[in-house]
């Protein structure tokens, strides 16, 4: 296996962490991708891209291990990875945000956040009822590392806010934080800066760069803003009607006449 | 020095009750008076300080930040140990005597180290404006000739790189937060607990160094150099020396009595003298503790878990608080609405009074009592005043209605009259003498006279030394017998011998037939309506004035809402008629109020308008301290001006602003120009 690279801005970019092999999924008759491979590396930013029904997000989901693609393999750690159930896919350290928020509305920020610490947590159910013990430094333990991520965010003004009352923008970025408080290895963005205006874009893409440079989280995130994609990430997927018509660095996707056509649009005879 | 030490140490608590002193500060004051020429029994310096309170109350809280959502806390002696980790650490970079160490970023507790770090090992801390861009930094830390500068984190990092080309002096910089800075070239670049570890590590090695730069101080070394926000002009650099922030410091602490038991929130900009002032000079002097908020946002629920009993604040922030209550109060259920008023309008009546001591019958308090179990006491928790013993607004006139609303809920919220020449401290409303329309009368220690032209002079231990490489801006300014020249048109009221200013004695001029043009004070009045968040008048050697207005979008956001107004912008909620028309009776009872006044009755406003753009410090329309820069804006705007004064009923424009990123684009915007209705003032004195 090879050694990975270093990118344009000097980071070390290691082996591979996620492989998707000759990957296929259907619905039915419909095919939503179609033989598609390609791997993510340890500490890169992976982007995947391509116009609306490209099969993008159904791509991130059989990443995430949520659907199981009818032909191909996905490889995880050198590993080709069983169907999983999604407590599974948390505790091998996959973290994921989605297009269309779902966090706990009820809840204040800071419980959403806790509740990323879930799987970390140890102690039994009843030992975090009574409230004794082992549970109880758990719980100072984790809500520790939550305001770490809290700080990290800046949404320390909002901590105890009910998620249902916060902006669309915040929303995202509380979402962001759960998925961090889950310390993960790799971090699946479901379009992070859909519906956002300019400066919230900006601050997104802050933070994921912080994000992979801090705590040097591989992420790989879908997104339709081509000028973030480009800026954000370091090695580029993109999808067409299901299948991969391009994968390299935005450069070369910038170059890509396959790309050019899928986005600006040729006929179709 | 020996009769200071040995009397502290003396009045430990047992003691003191047999002696007859309530606490140990009383004892050494009253020795240290006869000091004062010579400064006060070694206490020369701000580092001389930090001693003294390491060493006689070392345990007691010195600082706190609220971080990861709890308030960590430093004692005076883990102060004084982390700022000689710091001092060392400058050493060992090579820092020397009289070199300058700008700071930039926001209220931290290592922020402030970092000034005294600076002082303790003879060099001067220059506190810079956090939120100014790159240019505006540049000309300071180039005009000073910074070769350490001190930052919280990559942004402020950003800022000095982009400009490190133009700094001559320029060599280290420091950065707080390490978050976003492994990719950048460390060459130059140092972060700060890495500074400490190698300056603890060279403990041995610069120790003496630093003890004998320390005690090298005298009471003449430069304190700290402050930059002059500059309405005109570019900013100046004013020095300051360890007997102006010492003395200052002292004289304040004495007048409202404040000791080591105060608890103060550090928020407002670290360059501003105000908080130097009271973050480290009375602070340091009294030994009271400071708080830092967790961030800029967080700051109102800080307030309030901390509860300041000494708070400081420039008039904006009260507005802005009472313009949330009155807001969150319209959205409260009728019964809570109801008895709010209701309580409210009996504290307006009667709470001022009750303050200041003043008899009130016995039925009246009874009733304030009850409002203050029901309303007041809820409320000032609310805002984080509970605990307030004094509170100052400064920089800029307050609305009465403002003002009287916080003395009314029992807090003592005074005046103050202060610039960064004089450390602050020109007038201050002593305890029972407090007016909305005064500043109050001198300081401790300051004479005040007003010259021939009707501006402010003053003279005090607090005077500055001098404005730094500007020989000519200084002699302009204070003369060869430490007359102080304010800027500033006012006069002292006979009756009460309290100071009154009117308005910047350069603005103050003259109306074409001849009568007094004042734009402050119409400004003022203006600005004390909820809806209007600023305005600008014009008129100097015309015949009308006219005005600029911008709205406050807080509050006519909320009222849009509660009307179903639909708006996208601030540009589109200004130009709606509806709120053309509310503006318009506001102007025009300010104007009626305007007529009463015998002197400035010609200052009445004819014609306005609404402008599309909130005016920013980023497009250089407001100081950094949010004042009003006159000349910029009559420039900017010179074609909206025109169309105020040929009569147009609207005016079309393009303006550029600079983005929030520093990008810069433009609006464009057709504006309706409103006339008002004026009250005649000749025929009313013919009517009187």
């Amino acid at each position: 296996m090879d050694e990975g690279y270093t990118t344009t801005d000097g980071r070390k970019i290691g082996g591979v962490v996620m492989e998707m092999k000759n990957i296929t999924l259907r619905f039915g008759g419909v095919v939503a991708i179609k033989d598609i491979s390609f791997d993510i590396r340890e500490g890169e930013i992976r982007a995947i891209i391509g116009p609306n029904g490209a099969g993008k997000s159904s791509m991130l989901n059989v990443m995430s291990g949520f659907y199981v693609p009818q032909e191909g393999e996905v490889w995880f750690h050198g590993k080709p990875r069983p169907q999983m159930k999604p407590y599974q896919v948390a505790q091998q350290g996959i973290a994921r945000t989605f297009q269309n928020i779902a966090l706990f509305e009820g809840m204040s920020v800071l419980d959403n956040v806790m509740t990323g610490r879930l799987t970390q947590m140890k102690s039994g159910l009843f030992a975090q009822a009574i409230w004794k013990g082992k549970a109880e430094a758990e719980e100072t333990e984790n809500r520790e590392f939550a305001e770490k991520i809290i700080d990290f965010l800046e949404i320390q003004a909002i901590r105890k806010t009910p998620v249902a009352r916060l902006p669309y923008g915040l929303k995202k970025r509380v979402e962001l934080a759960r998925a961090l408080a889950a310390e993960p290895k790799l971090l699946l963005l479901d379009e992070p800066m859909a519906g956002m205006n300019v400066e919230e874009k900006e601050d997104m893409s802050r933070f994921i760069l912080d994000v992979n440079d801090e705590f040097g989280t591989t992420i790989a995130l879908i997104e339709h803003d081509m000028g973030v994609v480009m800026d954000l990430s370091d090695r580029v997927v993109v999808m067409d009607y299901g299948q991969k018509i391009g994968d390299g660095t935005p450069d070369d996707i910038r170059n890509n006449q396959a790309v050019i056509d899928a986005y600006l649009g040729v006929s179709h005879d | 020095m020996t009769s200071r030490v040995c009397l502290a140490s003396v009045c430990d608590k047992r003691i003191a009750k047999a002696v007859g002193c309530r606490c140990h500060k009383p004892v050494w004051e009253e020795t240290i008076l006869a000091e004062t020429q010579t400064g006060t029994g070694g206490l020369l310096s701000i580092p001389a300080l930090l001693h003294r309170n390491a060493t006689e109350f070392g345990t007691v809280p010195a600082f706190r930040e609220k971080e990861y959502g709890i308030w960590q806390t430093w004692s005076w002696i883990m102060v004084e140990q982390e700022i000689q980790a710091l001092a060392l650490g400058l050493l060992n970079l090579g820092v020397n005597k009289g070199d300058f160490v700008a700071i930039i970023g926001r209220n931290r507790p290592y922020l402030y180290w970092s000034m005294v770090a600076a002082q303790s090992v003879g060099a001067v801390p220059v506190p810079l404006y956090q939120d100014a861009n790159a240019e505006e930094m540049a000309y300071v830390l180039d005009h000073c000739g910074a070769r350490f500068v001190i930052v919280e984190d990559q942004e402020q990092v950003d800022k000095v790189i982009e400009v490190q080309d133009q700094l001559h002096q320029f060599e280290h910089l420091i950065y707080l937060d390490p978050r976003g800075m492994r990719k950048y070239d460390h060459s130059h670049l140092h972060e700060y607990s890495h500074v400490q570890n190698q300056g603890r590590a060279a403990h041995d090695e610069y120790i003496k160094e630093l003890e004998a730069r320390s005690s090298a101080l005298t009471y003449d070394d430069t304190c700290v150099m402050l930059y002059t926000s500059g309405t005109t002009g570019k900013p100046k650099g004013v020095v300051l020396s360890n007997r102006n922030v010492i003395e200052s410091s002292k004289a304040s602490c004495a007048f409202d009595n404040l000791s080591r038991d105060e608890e103060i929130l550090a928020y407002l900009p670290m360059a501003w003298v105000g908080d130097f002032i009271f973050s480290v000079g009375q602070a340091f002097w009294a030994g009271f503790c400071v708080n830092c908020p967790e961030s800029s946002e967080t700051l109102m629920n800080d307030l309030r878990e901390i509860g300041p009993t000494y708070y400081f604040g420039p008039p904006r922030v009260f507005e802005t608080q009472l313009t949330t209550v009155m807001i969150r109060m319209e959205d409260a259920g009728n019964l809570k609405r109801r008895m709010f008023h209701h309580y409210m309008d009996h504290a307006r009546k009667v709470g001022p009074d009750i303050l200041d001591g003043k008899p009130v019958n016995f039925m009246d308090r009874l009733k304030y009592k009850i409002g203050d179990l029901l309303v007041y006491g809820p409320l000032k928790n609310t805002l984080g005043f509970s605990r307030v013993k004094v509170g100052y607004t400064a920089g800029e006139a307050i609305g009465p209605e403002i003002f009287d609303f916080y003395r009314s809920l029992g807090i003592n919220l005074k005046q103050l009259y202060g610039q960064t020449e004089a450390t602050v401290f020109i007038a201050a409303q002593p305890d029972g003498e407090v007016r909305s329309d005064t500043v109050g009368v001198p300081s401790p220690g300051v004479e005040i006279k007003v010259g021939d032209n009707g501006e402010v002079f003053y003279r005090s231990p607090g005077s500055f030394v001098e404005y730094y490489k500007n020989p000519e801006s200084t002699a302009s300014t204070k003369d060869a017998d430490g007359w102080v020249a304010t800027g500033d048109a006012g006069f002292i009221e006979e009756a009460s011998g309290h100071l009154r200013i009117i308005d910047r004695a350069k603005d103050v001029g003259k109306m074409a037939n001849g009568g007094l043009f004042a734009p402050k004070f119409v400004e003022n009045k203006l600005k004390f309506y909820p809806n209007i968040l600023e305005a600008v008048v014009f008129g100097n050697g015309l015949d009308e004035c006219t005005a600029f207005i911008n709205i406050d979008l807080t509050a006519v956001g909320n009222w849009a809402e509660r009307n179903n107004i639909a708006y996208a912008s601030y540009q589109e909620l200004a130009g709606h008629p509806q709120v053309l028309s509310a503006i318009q009776e506001h102007v025009e009872e300010a104007n009626r109020s305007v007529a009463e006044d015998p002197m400035l009755s010609g200052c009445q406003v004819y014609r306005f308008v609404i402008l599309h753009k909130e005016l920013d410090a980023d497009d250089g329309e407001l100081t950094r301290t949010l004042k009003v820069r006159r000349r910029i804006i009559e420039d900017k705007y010179s074609d909206i001006i025109a169309a105020l004064y040929d009569g147009s009923p609207k005016v079309s424009t393009v303006t550029d602003v600079t983005y929030e990123d520093g990008r810069k684009g433009s609006i464009s915007a057709t504006l309706e120009i409103r006339d008002a209705a004026v009250v005649a003032v000749s025929q009313k004195m013919a009517a009187e």
